[in-house]
């Protein structure tokens, strides 16, 4: 194990692993997926760093066919005979198996774009505990400027993952990751920020820490307000939350298959407004680049909602050899029979700003934050949750008072129809990258004592 | 493993720190799921590792690793320390923990049959036979049976002098049946929903399910929900079954009651608590009916174990008393900060992650009543069963939960089907209106695999021991009628 960050295995010694482990297996075909990962999280509450965490990790997954049949095991070894255990559990849990009559055959090889967004970044896997504190000290310093007390988590992760089959697919990559997020407390007032990077030194601490303290101040002495129907001034937080839904509910090939998706039955036809433009890309470095999927396929673009027309799912290699076609790489690996999932998501921006949202609109609220959102409808794509970490009056077009939050219950498709202005930042999200929305008559059903 | 604590306890000493503890784990994990005739998912998994938490400057550090040699012995010992000097940067005042006795032992939870000798073929077919009975309605879809097994051991020591070896089995089933028919798709499980039902047991608890036997009632309701009428939106006196009243426990009582939410260290994640401390002992939380403990000794219990992963000891503790908010789930740190000892609520998801404050079995206790009496008793209500979904605040006041299925009760008796249950309310009002519990004969201790909370992620094996109880008052209904059929 290396001594140092950066780069843990290197690709010569994974795809060697990776190779190793392919020849172990007597099965038809064999998929076998190895990772190894570094990560580590500092987090912080009441001002004081209270955990601080790092971990080192290995994962081997094994897919084995034998005609139709599919056995799967996994194992964080990347001992030698642990992964041979590995290999024969999976062969011998696909001689157990039954038939799966939907599989064709595991992804043949293809060739990844050229000119490959960069992936690894070195500012983040070498990121140290140290570098953390004093990014933390730096927000705890602006916390208290507004009076404030900080709560948070910042991380960095770098994860190298090596994919191969015995139709030739054998493919690598290094991949980093960053994350921000935080929530500032000041007396009865809350704020939230949240950035997240695949190179570290793009997260600006200092300034996700205004934006989060200085709405902690402006929410102090929240007013309680009837639920009821509002026009809302969503940000970009609230917009993935909604399209991380859409995208569980309804963009993966078996969600469709089955019948579940809002989507099933509905391609070609008018689902939400005319204004909303939802694709899913791995490769647009203005989202998390993601090169291929679980399954060793280079990541398509595909178009999911164009002017509010239902166009297309995501696929993986059994959904698609169900259909007779080709996977879009969006497998998850594992198994392979959870389906495929769009984790790369965007939302075509407008032209707008928060600011003109907020002097469009007579009577609203602001919303910061959903809070615990999730489905009570799925085909209705109906949702509930709470707002959370500032939410505001808003009146004759400008922001007049904080008030307590309220609980939603809401279709998504149905806001998605009522979308009046969009932002034009397209803000990178975990998930997605969206703009800021406003929505016409979003439907407030309850509310807090905060 | 001794030789290598020791190693790792001594080298975290001579870095300088004040406390330090390892815990070792070894796991395993199958997975059957059935899915609509075939064998969807046939999993196995193995993971290990170790994980070093120290006290250095009067800070935490953590650090672990997959491989356990030697050599990475020393090199996570080394970084665990040097973590802990990074956290010291921001300290108010020194981490001080609730003293704990140290304890030498070896321990094991109870099974009957191992589920991981169990040939594979007999766990298929017994999943099959109830996917076949599910699919007999055409209206049926998706239909699921799944079953899920795991074997954990885990070696704690501590620079204090604790080593403790705990082995543990754990066994869950359920199956699942979706109708779908134009715009409506409508779901119904057994024994519960997202997975079943799940224990400290061995194979003997999925047996006992009977899982076949219920495929046919399983799948009959959900076609029926097709043409059931939507649950009006109305103020009615709501009647729980006990799997969704296991939700509602540990939504509302189980998470406000972990002392590190109310102390505000999750507050960027999860949230905090409406349960402050100054609310201890006084704080009307329900009714007088309303007695909840939090029972990490309760057999079976899947959030059961004889010591936590910072060896305290297993107990169970008052958390409502008549009524009246008692008591938090606790760790040594939350627990030095009151005055306190330890109640035992600290583990990990893994070797992994650090030991946060989980719920054990958070049981509500029970009462006097059958479910038939309750029912004749409620003169206009609901009775409501199995989790749908679920959402609260970040403080866990307001809350709305939908059901998969829930039947009117009009004057004594049960009336017709009603679709997209809801009910929605703010906690301590909710409880506050809970004037029947059923008895012990309808008692069960529910298993729930999947409660999350911290960063990085954990999840976490929790039990709810729950009878049926009624709820006066509730607002339920809170969706618009999405179709003609509806009634308000």
């Amino acid at each position: 194990m290396t001594r140092n960050n950066g780069i843990l295995f290197g690709k010569e010694r994974l795809q060697e692993i990776a190779e190793e482990a392919l020849r172990l297996s007597d099965a038809d075909q064999t998929q076998v997926s190895i990772q190894v990962a570094k990560s580590s999280l500092t987090r912080f509450a009441s001002s004081i760093i209270h955990q601080n965490v790092s971990e080192t990790n290995g994962a081997v997954g094994v897919r084995a066919i034998i005609d139709k049949k599919i056995g799967y095991a996994e194992s964080n070894s990347l001992e030698k005979e642990e992964i041979k255990r590995t290999v024969n559990k999976a062969v011998e849990f696909a001689r157990h198996q039954q038939d799966n009559p939907d599989f064709k055959s595991l992804p043949s090889p293809k060739p990844l774009p050229p000119n490959m967004p960069q992936t690894y970044f070195e500012s983040t896997a070498s990121n140290t505990p140290e570098a953390r504190a004093a990014a933390v000290e730096d927000i705890v310093k602006t916390a208290s400027k507004y009076g404030a007390e900080a709560a948070g988590a910042y991380s960095a992760a770098v994860y190298e993952q090596a994919i191969a089959n015995s139709l030739g697919i054998n493919v690598y990559s290094a991949k980093t990751s960053a994350e921000l997020t935080m929530v500032m407390t000041a007396d009865t007032g809350f704020g939230y920020a949240n950035r997240v990077a695949q190179d570290i030194s793009q997260i600006d601490a200092a300034e996700a820490a205004e934006e989060a303290a200085k709405r902690a101040s402006d929410s102090r002495n929240p007013i309680a307000i009837e639920p009821g129907e509002y026009d809302v001034v969503l940000t970009h937080y609230c917009t993935e939350d909604m399209l991380r839904f859409l995208s569980w509910l309804g963009f993966s090939a078996l969600a469709m298959q089955e019948g579940r998706s809002f989507m099933a039955g509905k391609i070609g036809e008018q689902i939400c407004g005319e204004n909303i433009t939802i694709w899913d890309d791995g490769l647009d470095p203005r989202g998390i680049v993601c090169p291929f999927d679980g399954e060793g396929v280079p990541k398509q673009k595909v178009e999911l909602i164009v002017n509010g027309v239902a166009k297309a799912v995501v696929y993986d290699s059994l959904t698609a050899g169900k259909e007779g076609r080709e996977s879009t790489g969006h497998g998850v690996g594992g198994t392979g029979t959870h389906g495929p999932f769009a984790w790369n998501m965007f939302m075509q921006p407008g032209d707008a700003t928060i600011d003109d949202m907020i002097a469009s609109t007579e009577r609203g609220l602001l919303v910061t934050r959903f809070n615990y959102t999730n489905v009570v409808h799925p085909l209705l794509t109906i949702f509930t949750g709470m707002t959370r970490d500032g939410t505001f009056l808003i009146e004759n077009g400008r922001v007049t008072k904080p008030v307590k939050n309220l609980r939603f219950t809401q279709s998504i498709l149905e806001a998605l129809s009522n979308v009046e202005m969009i932002g034009k930042d397209l803000i990178k999200q975990g998930m997605a990258t969206v703009p800021a929305i406003k929505v016409r008559k979003f439907r407030f059903t309850g509310t807090t004592e905060f | 493993m001794k030789d290598f604590t020791e190693k790792i306890l001594s080298k975290a000493a001579e870095l300088g720190a004040t406390y330090a503890d390892v815990r070792i784990v070894n796991s395993k994990s199958e997975s059957i799921q059935v899915k609509n005739g075939k064998v969807n998912t046939l999993a196995s998994s193995a993971d290990k590792g170790f994980g070093v938490r120290v006290i250095v400057d009067g800070a935490w550090g953590f650090a672990s690793s997959f491989a356990i040699s030697d050599e990475e012995a020393e090199r996570v010992a080394e970084e665990a320390v040097r973590i802990a000097r990074a956290s010291a940067r921001l300290k108010k005042e020194d981490v001080k923990l609730a003293p704990v006795d140290p304890v030498e032992g070896k321990f094991k939870n109870d099974w009957k049959i191992d589920p991981f000798e169990v040939p594979l073929e007999e766990k298929i077919n017994l999943l099959l036979d109830a996917d076949r009975i599910q699919r007999q309605k055409p209206e049926i879809k998706i239909s699921e049976a799944n079953m899920q097994f795991w074997r954990t051991e885990q070696t704690f020591a501590s620079s204090e002098g604790s080593y403790i070896e705990q082995t543990k089995i754990e066994s869950g089933a359920g199956i699942e049946a979706t109708a779908i028919e134009g715009e409506e798709m409508q779901r119904r499980s057994y024994p519960a929903s997202f997975g079943g039902d799940y224990a400290a047991r061995g194979y003997e608890f999925v047996e006992q399910w009977d899982l076949a036997g219920h495929a046919e009632q399983c799948a009959k309701e959900a076609v029926e929900l097709l043409k059931a009428p939507q649950c009006p939106s109305d103020i009615r006196d709501l009647v729980l079954e006990g799997s969704m009243l296991a939700l509602q426990v540990h939504e509302s009582c189980g998470h406000p009651i972990e002392l590190d939410r109310v102390f505000g260290t999750e507050s960027s994640f999860a949230g905090t608590s409406f349960l402050t401390t100054e609310k201890l002992g006084k704080f009307r939380y329900g009714s007088e009916k309303v007695n909840i403990v939090a029972d990490a000794t309760a057999p079976g219990g899947l959030g059961s174990f004889f010591y936590d992963d910072e060896g305290v000891p297993a107990q169970c503790v008052d958390i409502v008393k008549e009524g009246i908010f008692s008591g938090y789930l606790t760790s040594r740190e939350t627990a030095a900060k009151m005055g306190w000892r330890s109640g035992g609520a600290m583990r990990a998801d893994s070797w992994n992650r650090i030991p946060i404050i989980r719920m054990t079995n958070i049981n509500l206790l029970p009462g006097d009543w059958t479910l038939d009496e309750i029912i004749k008793d409620t003169k206009k209500g609901i009775y409501a069963a199995s989790v749908n979904s679920w959402s609260i605040d970040d403080k866990r006041l307001n809350f709305q939960f939908g059901t998969e299925v829930a039947w009117e009760i009009v004057d004594g008796s049960l009336g017709r089907m009603l679709k997209n249950p809801t009910y929605t309310g703010i906690t301590y009002e909710f409880w506050g209106g809970c004037d029947a519990i059923c008895n012990k004969d309808e008692w069960h201790l529910w298993g729930v695999p999947n409660c999350g909370k911290g960063e990085p992620m954990q999840t976490a094996h929790v039990g709810h021991g729950v009878a049926p109880a009624r709820f006066r008052n509730v607002r339920v209904g809170v969706i618009e009628s999405p179709d003609e059929e509806a009634e308000g």
